[in-house]
């Protein structure tokens, strides 16, 4: 082993000095361009052709970085721009969100620097040698368990949204860009171990109808499960997208709660208190209830209904006259995407898009449609329907029953007015 | 030849789905341990609408005025009207409006609750730092200051769980699906 750890690197140490002499003469080449190593061609084109056909280009002519150079990878220099959506001047930082830039992204899973974010308390530091989970209340059985011991558990993957409640609120449906719109959502694939089997463990009194769960973040957020949810699909997360959770998304525990609204997902969670009712805790009377037009509150609104929006092309883009793919994501708290049609006309006619297969329940769905564009001003706009039957409503229809002080729960339709230039805005924005 | 394969290869695998079964049956794994009694009040911090966990102590409206001074003014105003924090104070007869202002007075249900966000979570530079007094003494400053308890007030576990919010019958369950739409695909309403 030793020999051959000393030969490979003997074999790198006679690479880099190779590459390095051939770095500086590209360095050299490139100072002084048009020097006698390139060819004609490449004279006669100039420096912004210069790695365009007929010419090889400069990264062919050198050996690029080490593999390896890189311990943990990061996207290309040239994608930096493709970055969270923070608002600007805010009041602060701590209890806040920033979006994700749905309208650079493909598929169905955000990736895990991209996911959205919502704090309550800002984004604690937990080592996990030192987090404990406590479930206590009405069981036979109360529980401390470490983080290693929660791993032990028999575990599950699923791939599921979440979606903060408010995304958009009914009076900021204004906003330039698809993620200014709908970017407080975003998917990923969640390992962890089912509710059910560690309430199964500690075992359930007969009274015990809601599970209070509690972050150990300084909000000390605290959210109540009704107990049905909790026996069916809700999860004790420790993994996203194949990687350990980061810090910001509830490192190291997190409750998932598919198609429930955002904030209910409880992160760095540390306490699970089984009760015979809810909690009625800050979050769920005076935040987190849909106030409606006679003054009347709506509480523990669940779920988040069937939405979709077209990504691409969306506000800010430039699209050409002739072929462009229409392309976005659906999702409802409520099953499955059965069915997305788009409208290149207003609205007054739609036809289905093609779902990107699988399609998963809880879940981003991706969804196609192609369109060829004849140059003539436009309004696009998308509409889900879930298995469940629902159909995506119109602004104008929820804020007909809702009203305009409802803040959460806003999954209308958000059309694209494409103008002749091509360049695509919100269409909420008068012109 | 292959049969017989197929037949000693299944009596291992039948015998680990039955193993399986039964585990899943009795379905206690054994993990972790029994928390103690002072582990579980240490970090149980949860107030129910109703009050009945609110621990003992007491705080006087005076002392609120003091502590809030000190600690909350500086994010929710000197008289609680807002500022980088929530508004606190008013806003009662606007639930129905156009614009309605949604404060502890206006629009939260329970005041066991007031005891049970300040403290686990504020003052949000320093969560879980005040101690019961002076959370029950801020909670009656602020309740003092929409009006709903007397200048000299003075709020323990009982008194605090007996205030009448005045939103209190304001919340409604779920309704929804409220709203409905139709997949029209031609000469659609636009």
């Amino acid at each position: 082993m030793p020999a051959q750890e000393d030969a490979d690197r003997k074999s790198n140490g006679n690479k880099t000095s190779r590459r390095d002499i051939l770095r500086n003469g590209s360095v050299l080449a490139g100072s002084a361009l048009a020097g006698a190593v390139l060819p004609e061609t490449a004279r006669a084109a100039g420096e912004a052709d210069k790695n365009l056909p007929p010419n090889v280009p400069e990264w062919m002519q050198v050996p690029g970085a080490d593999v390896s150079s890189e311990p943990y990878g990061t996207p290309s220099p040239f994608e930096k721009s493709v970055i969270r959506n923070i608002p600007k001047n805010l009041k602060q930082y701590t209890s806040a969100s920033v979006r994700t830039p749905l309208q650079d992204l493909d598929g169905i899973i955000t990736p895990n620097g991209l996911f959205y974010e919502r704090c309550h308390g800002g984004i604690p530091t937990i080592d996990p040698a030192e987090h404990r989970l406590m479930i206590h209340g009405l069981v036979e059985k109360p529980l401390i368990l470490t983080m290693d011991e929660v791993k032990r558990f028999p575990s599950q993957s699923r791939i599921h949204f979440i979606e903060c409640s408010g995304n958009p609120l009914y009076t900021a449906i204004y906003g330039k860009t698809a993620s200014d719109l709908v970017g407080l959502v975003s998917c990923a694939e969640w390992t962890g171990v089912s509710l059910k089997t560690v309430l199964n463990e500690v075992g359930l009194k007969p009274q015990a109808k809601w599970v209070i769960a509690e972050g150990a973040d300084a909000a000390a957020l605290t959210r109540s499960i009704p107990i049905e949810k909790c026996l069916d699909d809700a999860m004790l997360v420790y993994s996203q997208n194949g990687e350990r959770l980061r810090p910001v998304q509830g490192y190291p525990l997190r409750v998932l709660v598919p198609g429930f609204e955002g904030n209910m997902n409880v992160k760095w969670v540390r306490r699970l208190h089984v009760t015979d009712q809810p909690a009625y805790s800050r979050e769920e009377t005076s935040k987190y209830t849909d106030s409606m037009p006679d003054g009347k509150a709506r509480q523990f609104t669940f779920y988040m209904e069937a939405k979709s929006i077209i990504t691409r092309p969306s506000g800010t883009h430039k699209i050409e006259k002739g072929f462009n793919e229409i392309t976005g994501i659906a999702w409802s708290g409520h099953g499955k995407i059965a069915r997305v049609d788009v409208s290149v006309d207003d609205g007054r006619s739609w036809a289905s898009a093609q779902l990107q297969e699988p399609v998963f329940t809880r879940a981003l769905t991706r969804f196609r449609f192609p369109w060829h564009w004849d140059g003539k001003p436009a309004v696009i706009m998308s509409r889900a329907t879930d298995e469940s039957g629902y159909v995506q409503p119109t602004f104008a229809e929820l804020a007909g029953v809702r009203g305009l002080n409802s803040i959460y729960h806003n999954n209308a339709i958000m059309p694209w007015r494409v103008a002749d230039t091509g360049e695509v805005s919100n269409a909420n924005v008068k012109a | 030849m292959p049969m017989l394969k197929l037949e000693i290869l299944a009596a291992p695998l039948l015998l680990a789905i039955f193993a399986v079964a039964a585990h899943a049956e009795s379905s206690k794994f054994g993990f972790g341990r029994a928390p103690t009694n002072q582990e579980i009040a240490g970090w149980n911090i949860d107030i129910g609408r109703d009050g009945k966990e609110l621990p003992p102590g007491r705080g006087s409206v005076q002392e609120g005025r003091t502590i809030f001074a000190e600690k909350c003014a500086s994010c929710h105003g000197e008289k609680g009207e807002g500022g980088v924090g929530d508004r606190l104070v008013g806003g009662q007869g606007t639930l129905a409006s156009a614009k309605p202002v949604k404060t502890v007075g206006s629009f939260w249900p329970y005041a066991p609750t007031l005891f049970d966000y300040i403290r686990r979570a504020m003052p949000m530079n320093a969560p879980q730092s005040l101690s019961n007094q002076e959370v029950y003494a801020l909670s009656a400053y602020i309740l003092n200051l929409n009006g709903l308890v007397a200048d000299d007030a003075t709020l323990d576990a009982k008194s605090l769980a007996a205030i009448k919010m005045p939103n209190r019958d304001g919340f409604v369950p779920d309704p929804r699906p409220d709203v409905k739409n139709e997949a029209c695909t031609s000469n659609c309403k636009n």
